[in-house]
């Protein structure tokens, strides 16, 4: 039992992580309609960004914080510019191979940067956990579910009540009808990008707080889970996103402790698989009609 | 008020518009009239900046409008009630209203001129807090012109209002037309319900295959030969 509630809190702490991420992906799906398969290595560009300043520099959490998020957001609204932006009227087979290119365009760039050695960063986190009834509750723990649950209210609470929100709704249902109500697509679309950028730089610090370690590839299998989170609750959809990467987490986590850790990833791409064979829109996915 | 001039669009190599021109004076109710694929709907998108024009000229109020983004055209007070009414199936009535004013900044009007609209349409006020994808095709149509209304224009863009609803409805649908035009909107009106768009209309306009053929008095058009035989089934 306790072992049991061990892993599920590990389960929950890396599906938080995977949620951040997997909002970023169905967010700019919802939006932009494609696949950002360079979103994963945004988490990567965090990582190195919390390694240089707070590890290496010794800036204060804060500012190590905020640094990350923005050098992201710069980031993902830049790339969106130069490698998408023109590519808007393209086919999606030419953006998401644009997409695939651009993840490597940043792994190459770390790892001519910062060399292939993954290296150590140091937990931002300073809080100490507690024991519970013989449960081991980790500061790590604390911060990550905490984030993660106010960025949830916060993002859902931006999408229902402010006009920003209900404009990248109505972009995300009908690009034509939003600019007919006076919604410019471009600047939604950047918005969504910034939002989900500094969403990814999050979840690269609290990852970076519980694996320690970075490399240029770092924000890879992250990535992926996420993006499997995100089709697993239903790509498009925020709440899907939250469901799918907390479900994600604790399968993986399950599966590593009562199964098997080389099959771990097996297991959480068959259930992915498995999904989609008997809803192929994802759990919370809402099957829209295509109008022509 | 409006004024199109000379306008070409192609999609790819296909010349979908050729050379129309017409204009729209303030208080008017225009028809552009036409069987399908006649491109009464490629002329409205490309007032309003969906669709990209490859030659001629579109001026509103003597602003050009295929040098203005198509977000910055609602703003200026032309509202499009396009086809298929493409409200936001997914939001609810009063989302989908108060998007309709996106653009507005003036909350105390915007909350006013809510009421108007509930009153002139009282199922939108009962179903305000539905998902608007659950409504009938007239009250979705109903939701569209009241959407276009809270951007509170000066001319309204009507594509086919009538289309895939009941003869009830779209008996209902003109007299809300006809009520707007009343009070004091302009309207530029595409139909395929040629008989219902000339009872409305001051003037129109007949279109075929990307050109004007006819125009003129709505009246005088509905006593048309050609149109009698062509549009109006007699």
């Amino acid at each position: 039992m306790q072992q049991f509630c061990e892993q599920l809190l590990n389960g929950l702490n890396l599906g938080s992580v995977y949620a951040l991420i997997a909002l970023g992906y169905t967010m700019v799906y919802g939006i932009a309609k494609m696949l950002n398969f360079a979103h994963g290595d945004i988490i990567m560009v965090g990582a190195y960004t919390l390694l240089i300043a707070s590890t290496r520099s010794g800036l204060p959490w804060y500012v190590s914080v905020l640094l990350c998020a923005v050098v992201c957001c710069v980031l993902g609204v830049s790339i969106e510019k130069i490698a998408y932006k023109p590519l808007r009227n393209a086919s999606p087979l030419t953006v998401l191979i644009t997409a695939i290119g651009v993840s490597y365009f940043l792994q190459s760039s770390a790892l001519l940067i910062f060399g292939s050695n993954k290296q150590k960063v140091d937990s931002i986190i300073k809080i100490k956990g507690f024991t519970f009834a013989g449960i081991n509750v980790s500061g790590e723990s604390i911060v990550t579910l905490g984030v993660t649950v106010i960025i949830m209210i916060v993002l859902t609470l931006f999408i229902k009540k402010t006009k920003m929100g209900k404009a990248m709704l109505a972009v995300s249902e009908d690009k034509g009808a939003a600019q007919l109500m006076g919604v410019n697509v471009n600047a939604t679309i950047s918005a969504t990008f910034a939002i989900g950028s500094a969403l990814a730089a999050v979840a690269g610090i609290l990852y970076m707080s519980s694996y320690g370690f970075v490399g240029p590839y770092t924000g890879a299998l992250p990535g992926i889970k996420a993006f499997v989170a995100a089709v697993l609750g239903g790509i498009g959809s925020i709440p899907g996103a939250m469901l799918g990467g907390i479900l994600l987490g604790i399968i993986e986590s399950m599966a590593k402790t009562y199964i098997s850790t080389d099959l771990a990833d097996a297991i959480v791409f068959g259930i992915l698989i498995v999904v989609l064979l008997f809803r192929p829109t994802g759990l919370l996915g809402k099957k829209r009609v295509e109008k022509v | 008020m409006l004024k199109v001039e000379n306008l070409e669009v192609y999609y790819g190599m296909i010349n979908a518009i050729k050379g129309v021109s017409f204009h729209v004076e303030k208080g008017e109710v225009i028809a552009l009239i036409g069987a399908n694929g006649a491109g009464k709907t490629t002329i409205l998108h490309t007032i309003t900046g969906l669709v990209k024009a490859k030659a001629g000229n579109i001026t509103f109020n003597d602003v050009n409008l295929l040098k203005t983004p198509a977000h910055k055209i609602v703003g200026m007070g032309m509202a499009h009630v396009p086809e298929g009414r493409r409200i936001f199936q997914e939001l609810t009535v009063y989302e989908n209203l108060m998007l309709g004013a996106y653009t507005r900044k003036d909350g105390k009007e915007i909350s006013a001129d809510l009421e108007k609209i509930y009153k002139r349409f009282p199922r939108l006020e009962e179903r305000k807090t539905q998902i608007a994808g659950t409504l009938s095709g007239g009250e979705q149509q109903m939701l569209a012109m009241g959407r276009a209304l809270m951007s509170k224009p000066n001319i309204i863009l009507m594509d086919e209002p009538s289309m895939g609803l009941s003869p009830l409805y779209v008996n209902e649908i003109f007299d809300i037309i006809k009520e707007i035009s009343n009070s004091g909107t302009t309207i530029l009106l595409v139909e395929q319900n040629a008989k219902k768009a000339l009872a409305i209309a001051d003037r129109a306009y007949v279109l075929e295959t990307g050109k004007i053929v006819l125009e003129g008095d709505a009246d005088k058009l509905m006593n048309d030969d050609k149109v009698k035989k062509a549009y109006l089934g007699e």
